[in-house]
């Protein structure tokens, strides 16, 4: 009975505010948008007044960590997905650092089918470049392409495929598929044992440092590899000044090349390393002020294509130790629109319009992902998210919807907030809160037949 | 005083006041019986990450000087080297009613953590984290050029104008990064002289002038010269090719120690690489303060001990 209700329906969405500033009432039904446009009509609908919420298109994240399999303790893909609804996501791509990893099609529809029964996102998941991401060779790319899980992304994210013959071989390699390596950029000798961003306040805390040049050396020979062979090259989560004017120089030379910034470092620096507390230890690490600024001009200036969130879930005690010893890595799905808000629309560098752009039609576009991306107009999917944009709140445990806790952003005052998300044209969050797990798989199954 | 975690954030007053105190302390070493009753039915837990036997039993040594139970606690052969968390050892140490705990650990920050995490309401002493920071030491330092340049008459006093030269391992050194805080506070001026290799890469915000020529730095006149102990596995690490060439670039060798002007004070943290950083000669000499330092550690912990566990606590 509820798959039934689920499917029938509708929604009237009153008096949103679209990206461009023009204000609109939108229908969604049978999970498309079918009207756009003042006064229309609440027949049969269920109305939601958007007085003063921009209506964005349903979130993308190129980048995310589900853990599952294998890493249940830090994340599902049902509660990696709840995380990603109640931050304005409508689609994530699951990185292959999984047990097993992601290096098989077995394995990429194994996600894909759990994600699909979470029902509250797209699940896309990303296949592995190497076999059991250990740099060695190349897995079966191909097969995870013809894959159901229709692979497209391919990344080794969380290892650098470092060996410059291997990284043109799969970049040479994808073009059979229109795939593309999202490659995590650091040279693993310039980086061992790297703790933080190398500079003064390294020296002073005594960290190994983890040096800019390791992740610039890294793109500045990738994108070599991919003008030479014809490639297409993404860069994953871009850190520093000096990679950003890689980058420009690349795409100025006509290079296809895309990149990446998460929210983390476009808001936050390394000063928070100070006083050793392992929340604040992410890889690549946080940077300088001059490097945030760098990333914010870029992301303003089309240099960085998008923003991701690099979500990585971890349990309390990985974090909750001395520095060397915690893991790498933030929850960031929840937090992300509001950082990127706090970090880059509130001072005027980048508009909504922006944002629905760097957070959802390139993405989705980049990562060749079906029923994203799409925009806010009649025919599209229903994939879109209500952001009151006046709001603001203490960032705190209750706004974490993963497992993870492991947030830079508690207690911090953030902007803005999710009010509504819609996934194929059903509610995943409503008032602010998500729906139901039961009520979310309903529609998921109803969706499947 | 809460704990010693640093000479970053202590102020010259703070630090003039402990090594006031130390002179008190050293005071009793001189007598027949070393011994105060002052920490009485208090709890001093050393507890030991890395081995480092000299710096264990300085600190034991100066907490039965004033009459403290005191517990080691070593990594190896515990259940620390079975996996068990810092925080479950903390935790442990608490419930044991810990009231002060000497940390030694290999992480650069895990005093801090310990300090701040709640886990345990113990004062903390940092005995040296990682590349970070070893205050005890430096504070043995600076009471030791004090004495040597004031004898009898150091108490109230700070290092005003005193010139200081380290030279060596400056990248990995927590004796370096406390010396430089703890001596620029105390009105002295320190110089670094190391490889390029072994110098932090950026230098900014750090009160030392940088040079990688020791023949310069000698002939500047420096007051002290202070040779931190070089380890040969950097070598292999490509920080410098061998021991040789180490030792004729950066050693304080003869030639260089008879350079010095007769007053110059020659110090070394130890364990001394002899033929390495420092010549025989140069450590056995009359500028040595080499021994002097080993003896001023126990008359400084006793002081930082004294500071920590008597009298009104700041949070209280």
């Amino acid at each position: 009975m509820s798959s039934e209700r689920a499917a029938s329906t509708r929604y009237l969405i009153r008096g949103a505010t679209l990206p461009d500033g023009t204000g609109t009432d939108l229908v969604l039904a049978d999970g498309r948008i079918t009207e756009l446009g003042s006064g229309l009509s609440s027949a049969g609908a269920s109305v939601i007044d958007a007085a003063g919420l921009i209506a964005l298109p349903g979130l993308v994240d190129l980048h995310t960590h589900l853990r599952e399999p294998g890493f249940e303790q830090s994340e599902t893909i049902l509660t990696g997905s709840r995380a990603a609804a109640i931050g304005g996501f409508t689609s994530v791509f699951a990185m292959a650092n999984t047990s097993p990893v992601q290096d098989t099609a077995g394995v990429v529809e194994q996600v894909l089918a759990l994600g699909e029964r979470a029902g509250y996102v797209t699940v896309q998941p990303i296949g592995a470049v190497t076999v059991g991401l250990a740099g060695e060779r190349l897995a079966e790319l191909g097969a995870m392409a013809a894959s159901r899980a229709r692979v497209r992304v391919f990344s080794d994210d969380g290892f650098c495929v470092s060996d410059p013959l291997l990284m043109r071989r799969a970049l040479e390699y994808v073009k059979a598929f229109d795939g593309v390596v999202a490659q995590h950029a650091q040279e693993p000798r310039l980086t061992e044992k790297a703790q933080m961003n190398e500079g003064a306040l390294s020296g002073e805390l005594g960290l190994t440092g983890w040096p800019a040049v390791a992740e610039e050396s890294i793109i500045a020979r990738d994108v070599l590899l991919a003008e030479h062979v014809g490639s297409r090259l993404h860069v994953c989560h871009v850190s520093t000044a000096g990679s950003v004017d890689v980058i420009r120089w690349a795409k100025a030379r006509g290079i296809n090349v895309t990149a990446e910034a998460t929210p983390h470092h476009l808001l936050l620096t390394e000063d928070l390393v100070v006083g050793y507390d392992a929340r604040f230890k992410v890889n690549p690490p946080l940077r300088r002020r001059e490097d945030v600024e760098a990333l914010r001009a870029g992301l303003a200036d089309g240099t960085i294509d998008i923003v991701a969130t690099d979500h990585a879930p971890h349990p309390v005690e990985s974090k909750d130790c001395e520095w060397d010893a915690a893991a790498n890595g933030m929850v960031g799905l929840e937090s992300a629109l509001s950082v990127v808000h706090a970090a880059v629309v509130a001072g005027g560098q980048l508009d909504w319009s922006d944002i629905a752009r760097v957070l959802s039609a390139t993405p989705a576009r980049i990562g060749r992902v079906n029923g994203q991306g799409q925009g806010l107009v009649v025919g599209a999917p229903a994939e879109l998210t209500l952001y009151d944009p006046s709001a603001s709140r203490v960032f705190d445990r209750e706004d974490l919807a993963g497992k993870g806790v492991n947030s830079p952003y508690l207690t911090m005052t953030l902007p803005g907030r999710v009010h509504a998300t819609f996934h194929r044209g059903y509610a995943t969050v409503l008032d602010g809160m998500l729906r139901p797990i039961a009520e979310i798989a309903a529609h998921g199954e109803n969706d499947r037949g | 005083m809460r704990h010693l975690l640093s000479t970053k954030d202590m102020s010259r007053d703070d630090a003039i006041t402990l090594l006031d105190i130390a002179e008190d302390m050293a005071d009793v070493a001189d007598r027949e019986v070393k011994k105060l009753p002052t920490l009485r039915g208090k709890t001093v837990v050393n507890l030991f990450f890395e081995d480092s036997t000299r710096t264990r039993i300085s600190f034991e040594a100066a907490a039965k000087r004033l009459s403290a139970d005191v517990i080691n606690f070593s990594a190896k052969g515990s259940s620390v080297s079975k996996g068990e968390s810092l925080k479950d050892t903390a935790q442990t140490l608490a419930a044991m009613g810990a009231d002060a705990v000497v940390i030694r650990h290999p992480a650069s920050g895990a005093p801090h953590v310990l300090a701040e995490s709640g886990w345990i309401d113990a004062g903390i002493i940092n005995a040296g984290d990682g590349m970070h920071e070893h205050p005890t030491q430096a504070l043995l330092d600076a009471f030791t050029i004090r004495r040597r340049l004031h004898q009898g008459g150091a108490r109230g006093k700070g290092l005003d104008g005193v010139t200081v030269t380290i030279v060596g391992d400056i990248l990995h050194s927590r004796v370096a990064r406390s010396n430089v805080w703890l001596l620029t506070t105390l009105g002295a001026h320190v110089t670094f002289v190391a490889p390029p290799t072994l110098l932090p890469m950026d230098l900014t915000g750090w009160p030392a002038e940088v040079g990688f020529d020791l023949d310069a730095a000698i002939d500047s006149g420096p007051d002290v010269v202070m040779m931190l102990r070089i380890q040969l596995e950097r070598m292999n690490a490509a920080f410098f090719p061998n021991s040789r060439e180490y030792s004729r670039r950066w050693g304080l060798d003869d030639e260089r120690f008879a350079r010095l002007a007769p007053t110059s004070i020659v110090m070394h943290p130890g364990p001394m690489n002899r033929g390495l950083e420092i010549s025989s000669a140069a450590a056995d000499s009359a500028g040595s303060t080499v021994r002097e330092q080993v003896a001023n550690g126990v008359s400084v912990r006793m002081a930082a001990l004294y500071l920590l566990l008597s009298g009104d606590r700041e949070d209280s």
